[in-house]
């Protein structure tokens, strides 16, 4: 086992360095004068005359891929990540302020995906081919062909335009005014804990009814994957042999299920987990756009609609590293829960 | 043919090939439907008004204009081409791209396989609508672009899903004996392993065109995908996005401007989805095998 943790760590550093260099080659696709324009404010403040050879000489812009590279990882290894003209702030910062919303989102969307997945694809297994099984099966097709958003839509239409429950946005206004005040101590950039952590009850309700719909948003197609997962899985599981010997037992049929078949079904339904998150991630982008929900998808899509160079390279290094800590994390989880596995 | 006919029996089946069906005959159609004011610049949507506000259904535009006065109607009718062309070219080239890779590198085996899958896990290792948002913005804005960037991000299922299939096939006895006869490589890979390795990847195209199409209108409602005015189903819900709350007192007030496009891409995307679901159950016998096994030996129908 510490072998096997040990030779996966030393393997990561070397994914990065080739996700970082796949990203950064696409900086080839843009000129050095595009990359640059970004940086100037406005050409009319500055009179129009812009040194834009120069400024291209000064910055290396016109220096070849490899030294463009090794400079930002230079950078990178002393924690900068460069300036963000889109947010208007050190790439650094941006992610440290916006990634802890997009993780809150990220854990209230599992709530809403894990546990009712996989209760309802149990649910369905256990009635094969009778009513429940079938709705769920219509259902989960729907599910999957139902876009994020345009589900979101739909949901902020009835629950805050038509019902003004859920409003969109990431704080009240009043809420906003408290958690920036100096007094309100930022623990973990997730609003819903810190509230909870300063003695803000409120503050912590307020977040979330904030989260509720875009949460909600995205889970609906990821939990009729789950749902199918837990069902396939579970259908297949109850046909074995040893759930047979369970009942020949005569243990009750709740008992052969949970205790004997549910805990092998899921198994396939943990390595999901890989998937779920990279889809979430993509996911966020769009219902936080929907929403006006300031996170790192928002922060994605107006960097990359501004073209701000350093934040995509930025944004897209945290995601690769946190896709591969969770694949790492599920495949460590997976021996834990399959002992048959052995790990090479 | 076969497999198809099965396909059609299944009620869900019908509806999905219904579905696909409908969608063809309006996409084909489309210049007697919808006939386009300048014959060379059909995909740009007719405009009846420069208006920002969205204008209820009328003799005019029978299912409303967007904001920008964009006709829905039209873009509907001319955006279906352009849902079935993306979807159709992304998926097929993805699935060349990801079969002939993932294929020759486990049927070769050793280090071309473990080359192929260390570049897949690479490109596995990123969300693919956020690899696609940033490759569509560094190529700039249009569908050849867009499709292009989901290409690029598209292939690597394919590769992983040929590569089981042939490795679970490489020590068959008939890929065996047909080397022991002196059947050379490249005629024993084309001939013998991709016709009995290829049908899971099919499976997995059939749902993936929905889930293409999908992506792609997600790209154009973030204003990232086709040109401004392109028929292009997620860019009419984008040129509505500030209407789609009404106004205070009637929040239903503009509902013709997501409903309608709303519902060609779902019905569309469904109908693929459908398709690819029953395709799956009749091609996978482990499922098949397991439900026939829980009705107590009937028929095979699910």
């Amino acid at each position: 086992m510490i072998r096997y943790l040990s030779k996966r760590m030393a393997a990561l550093p070397l994914v990065l360095l080739c996700l970082t260099a796949l990203i950064f080659s696409l900086v080839l696709f843009l000129s050095p004068y595009e990359r640059l324009a970004v940086f100037i404010p406005n050409a009319d403040v500055v009179g129009g005359n812009i040194p834009f050879d120069q400024l291209v000489h000064q910055y290396g812009l016109d220096q070849p891929f490899y030294v463009q590279y090794w400079s930002w990882l230079g950078g990178l290894l002393h924690g900068n990540l460069g300036w963000s003209p889109s947010a208007g702030m050190p790439v650094a910062e941006a992610l440290a302020k916006y990634f802890p919303a997009t993780l809150e989102l990220m854990l209230v969307g599992a709530l809403m995906v894990f546990p009712p997945g996989i209760w309802l694809g149990m649910h369905a297994a256990t009635h094969h081919n009778r009513w429940s099984d079938q709705t769920a099966r219509v259902g989960t097709i729907l599910g999957v062909s139902l876009p994020e958003f345009i589900f979101g839509l739909v949901l902020m239409v009835l629950f805050y335009g038509w019902l003004g429950w859920l409003p969109p946005g990431r704080f009240s206004q009043w809420a906003e005014d408290a958690v920036y005040l100096s007094s309100f101590h930022r623990y973990t950039g997730m609003t819903t804990v810190d509230g909870l952590l300063n003695g803000r009850p409120d503050i912590a309700f307020d977040a979330l009814r904030h989260l509720l719909l875009p949460a909600l948003a995205y889970s609906i197609g990821l939990l009729s994957t789950v749902l199918r997962m837990t069902r396939s899985s579970l259908l297949e599981t109850l046909n074995k042999e040893y759930v047979m010997t369970a009942r020949a037992k005569g243990l009750m049929e709740r008992v052969v299920i949970r205790k004997h078949a549910l805990r092998n079904a899921l198994l396939p339904v943990v390595t999901l987990g890989g998937t779920i998150v990279a889809r979430m991630l993509g996911g966020a982008v769009i219902v936080e756009t929907v929403f006006n929900y300031h996170g790192m998808g928002m922060f994605i899509v107006s960097a990359a609609q501004g073209l701000d160079f350093p934040a995509i390279l930025g944004a897209s290094l945290l995601i690769g590293v946190i896709i591969i800590v969770t694949n790492l994390v599920i495949d460590i989880l997976y021996v834990v829960l399959d002992p048959t596995v052995e790990l090479r | 043919m076969d497999s198809l006919l099965k396909v059609l029996r299944n009620p869900l089946g019908l509806a999905g090939v219904l579905l696909i069906l409908f969608w063809a005959v309006i996409a084909l159609s489309a210049p007697a439907l919808c006939p386009p004011a300048h014959a060379d610049a059909p995909y740009a949507i007719a405009r009846i008004s420069y208006s920002s506000i969205p204008g209820p259904p009328s003799a005019k535009a029978w299912l409303g204009t967007t904001g920008g006065g964009y006709d829905i109607l039209y873009g509907i009718v001319w955006g279906s081409r352009n849902a079935f062309r993306v979807g159709l070219v992304v998926v097929s080239v993805s699935l060349v791209i990801g079969v002939l890779l993932g294929g020759i590198g486990a049927f070769i085996g050793g280090w071309a396989d473990e080359i192929v899958m260390r570049v897949t896990d690479l490109f596995m290792s990123f969300p693919f609508l956020i690899a696609v948002i940033v490759m569509s913005i560094v190529l700039g804005k249009g569908l050849d672009k867009m499709i292009i960037a989901l290409i690029v991000f598209g292939w690597r299922q394919y590769a992983r899903i040929m590569r089981g299939e042939v490795l679970a096939i490489k020590g068959k006895d008939f890929v065996n004996s047909a080397r022991s006869i002196g059947m050379s490589s490249t005629r024993l890979f084309f001939r013998h392993v991709l016709p009995n390795a290829i049908f899971p990847a099919f499976v997995l195209a059939s749902l993936d065109i929905g889930a293409t199409v999908l992506i792609a209108a997600s790209l154009s409602f973030l204003g990232v995908g086709a040109e401004p005015g392109f028929a292009d189903w997620g860019q009419m819900i984008n040129f509505s996005r500030g209407w789609v709350l009404g106004v205070t007192g009637s929040p239903f007030l503009y509902w013709y401007t997501y409903v309608y496009p709303s519902l060609a891409i779902v019905t569309f995307v469904l109908g693929w989805t459908l398709l690819g679901d029953i395709l799956r159950d009749v091609l996978d016998p482990k499922l098949r095998k397991s439900l026939y096994k829980s009705k107590g030996g009937g028929d095979e129908q699910g």
